[in-house]
């Protein structure tokens, strides 16, 4: 489904990805880990299309197309998702109707017309009810004044609603309480099947223990550093990530 | 520049005005000429129109005495038309009251909506006494121009309790005469305990060259409570100034919209002065603009008296090259403790070469007041963009949810849901040139 190949990205003219080698295949679900500052978000905005992320090397190919030639918004038409390690707050814009903006595009992107308003409805409120969150939060401003769980969950809602393909989680689980950490999970266990495909990135095992990876990678200095099954998760848990480091990269192609 | 000046004083000696020969009105009218003699166009050497170069409309040599017009290709009037209210419609052409445009049908009895021309002519001991007192007479050369050529306009009357049930709207349309200036003068008077809704609506024709210089003058007396509307959609190549002045009296409430939306250069003086106890007022204003336009709000609030309350909330979006000027002065004076003042200012810059001037000014003699205020001038916010287009909505689209967003708040304080739907729909148009955001609204 998504293949990165020696991809290398800067942000102001500073090299932060130097040559990431990544294979994902559709229905499985890989763990990226990794010190702070090694380019996990980085990539996540590259795969997402943000502009000021300037590739500057290597190739990625999104179901067989070369993705750098879609905008922002094609790759989410196409069903590329990212949740957002910091969410944006939008002041005037009720989730609600960013919901349905969302859902319209995509439907019209694949030749289909817009859901009415009565299906809509029906479909956000089952999905909500996922998340456990109150039906108010759809008439509020987009993350305005959402506390920071709370943000995270409204990233699982939204995931939840659009139904992507490929979904990238950056720190989804960072400062969430155990409980909203299990619906979090479930969120996304929910959407698991054998068509979509996850890429997670966190900092604590304890987030694979709910989401089980198929695949672990380290990043480490803008490079996948080693990659693994889920024990992988356990012994950086126990070890940290100073005994990689030692180790010469190694680019294992999954 | 006194050229200009002469030759309008010049006009104003050959034309035969309305009420001539009555001592009050020619000493009105004269006041307001020698004022203009003595301090002209203002300059941008004036603090008040530091940012605001009105050369292009002094240079020009605009002309009076327009003719009045019973007629008129109802098309034109009816494309300015405010899409689903339900109003009284008093016309004036050119400035001239037109009584068989207008459509006052089923008006309560307590209300007496005369042209001031008449009005004047009357020579009532309320006009006489009310017309020219609440304009400070010495704020700008504008304002003396007006007075110097005191014509037509409206004259409202509205008795004491008297509610009515229906927006008041006031058409001002200029036909294409090209290069005339047209001096609406207009005069309103709210009797104790009244309620209503008054909309001054500035709209033209095909839009040629042609100078608004209107000014209103309103008296809300005790406990009244007004809702004034300015909707200024003049002409792109039109010149607009126009003075708003009201006094408040005691528990008096009045909300102002002040919506600029047209014009090639747009000044209005706001002017409220809360002149007894618990007087309150709030001030919205929202002005798009584009191309090469300049919009200018100058307001002020007196705060004369204990107890009242004012809320001034003023949003701007302007694209291209378009300028913005704001300048909020507030005055609380010595006797005025308790007072509540608040005011914000919000701007918001679609493209590098807009700009913005915006100057909260306070001045507070009394020691026991609640004050504040606050201005920002921003972009769109790029990581807001990103966010939205991650979630498949175009580029284009997301920049003008956002926009519309940055002003939704201020235009849902319009009550009057055809006003809302017209700012709505000019947004759109102005500033994204199109549809897209009816899709969003
Ligand atoms: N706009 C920017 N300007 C300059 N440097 C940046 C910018 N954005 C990111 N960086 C730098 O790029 C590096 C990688 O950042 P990134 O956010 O990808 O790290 P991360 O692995 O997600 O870290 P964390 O675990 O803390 O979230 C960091 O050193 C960061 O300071
Ligand atoms: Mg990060």
């Amino acid at each position: 489904m998504l293949s990165i190949r020696n991809l290398h990205a800067s942000v102001a003219g500073k090299p932060i990805l130097r040559g990431i080698n990544l294979e994902v295949k559709k229905g499985e679900v890989h763990a990226i880990m990794g010190p702070n500052g090694s380019g996990k978000s980085t990539l996540a905005n590259v795969l997402a299309g943000r502009e000021s992320y300037e590739v500057t090397q290597g190739e990625v190919f999104y179901r067989n197309s070369n993705l750098f030639a879609l905008s922002t918004e094609e790759r989410a038409c196409e069903g590329i998702f990212l949740a957002f390690q910091y969410p944006v707050e939008i002041p005037g814009v009720s989730n609600i109707y960013l919901l349905k903006a969302a859902v319209n595009a995509r439907r019209k992107h694949q030749g289909m017309s817009e859901m009415s308003a009565v299906d809509f409805l029906k479909m956000v409120r089952e999905k909500i009810k996922l998340v456990e969150m109150k039906e108010e939060f759809l008439h509020r401003a987009v993350n305005e004044g959402f506390s920071g769980g709370e943000k995270k969950r409204n990233e699982i809602l939204q995931m939840a609603v659009i139904e992507p393909t490929l979904a990238v989680l950056d720190e989804t689980d960072s400062g969430l309480d155990i409980d909203a950490l299990k619906i979090v999970a479930n969120g996304v266990n929910s959407l698991r099947n054998e068509d979509r495909a996850f890429i997670v990135i966190t900092h604590y095992q304890r987030l694979l223990d709910y989401i089980v990876p198929d695949f672990v990678h380290v990043l480490a200095e803008g490079k996948v550093v080693k990659s693994g099954g889920k024990e992988l998760a356990l012994e950086l848990e126990k070890q940290g990530y100073k005994w990689i480091e030692k180790e010469p990269a190694a680019e294992l192609r999954v | 520049m006194s050229a200009a000046v002469d030759r309008y004083l010049a006009l104003q000696k050959e034309l035969v005005l309305p009420g001539r020969g009555l001592s009050w009105i020619d000493a009105l009218r004269n006041e307001g000429a020698h004022h203009f003699k003595d301090v002209g166009f203002p300059t941008m050497r004036d603090e008040d129109w530091r940012h605001t170069n009105v050369r292009p409309i002094q240079k020009r040599e605009f002309t009076l005495g327009n003719s009045a017009q019973d007629e008129l290709d109802n098309d034109s009037l009816s494309k300015s038309a405010l899409t689903g209210l339900d109003a009284y419609r008093v016309v004036f052409v050119d400035g001239r009251y037109c009584k068989a445009l207008s459509s006052l049908d089923g008006l309560p009895g307590g209300v007496t909506v005369e042209s001031l021309a008449a009005a004047v002519a009357a020579d009532t001991d309320e006009v006489r006494e009310t017309l020219g007192s609440i304009a400070p007479k010495h704020r700008s050369g504008f304002i003396a121009l007006n007075t110097a050529f005191v014509d037509d306009g409206l004259y409202l009357h509205v008795d004491d309790d008297c509610v009515v049930d229906k927006p008041i709207e006031l058409v001002f349309f200029s036909t294409d005469t090209a290069e005339q200036l047209i001096q609406p003068r207009n005069l309103f008077i709210f009797g104790n305990r009244s309620s209503v809704q008054i909309i001054e609506h500035y709209v033209c024709g095909q839009g040629s060259v042609y100078f608004t210089n209107a000014v209103s003058e309103l008296l809300v007396q005790d406990s009244a409570v007004l809702q004034h509307t300015k909707l200024q959609e003049e002409g792109d190549k039109a010149f607009h100034v126009g003075g708003v002045f009201m006094h408040l009296q005691a528990g008096a409430q009045v909300v102002s919209n002040n919506i600029a939306l047209g014009s090639l250069i747009g000044r209005t003086d706001l002017q409220v002065a809360l002149k007894a106890e618990g007087a309150s007022c709030d001030l919205n204003g929202v002005y798009f603009a584009n191309g090469r336009q300049h919009i200018d709000n100058f307001t002020q609030v007196d705060h004369e008296k204990p107890a009242c309350k004012s809320n001034e909330y003023y949003k701007g979006v302007l694209n291209d090259r378009a300028r913005a000027v704001f300048r909020g002065r507030v005055v609380v004076h010595q006797d005025a403790q308790h007072t509540d003042a608040q005011q914000q200012n919000k701007n918001l810059l679609l493209s590098a070469d807009a700009e913005v001037d915006t100057k909260p000014q306070l001045e507070i003699y009394a020691d026991d007041v609640k004050c504040s205020h606050g201005a920002t001038v921003g972009q769109l916010d790029e990581a807001a963009i990103f966010y939205l287009r991650s979630r498949a909505i175009n580029e284009a689209t997301a920049r003008s949810l956002l926009t519309y967003a940055f002003a939704a708040d201020l235009i849902s304080r319009f009550s009057i849901p055809a006003i809302r739907s017209r700012v709505e729909s000019v947004l759109s148009s102005k500033l994204f040139g199109g549809s897209q955001m009816e899709q969003l609204v």
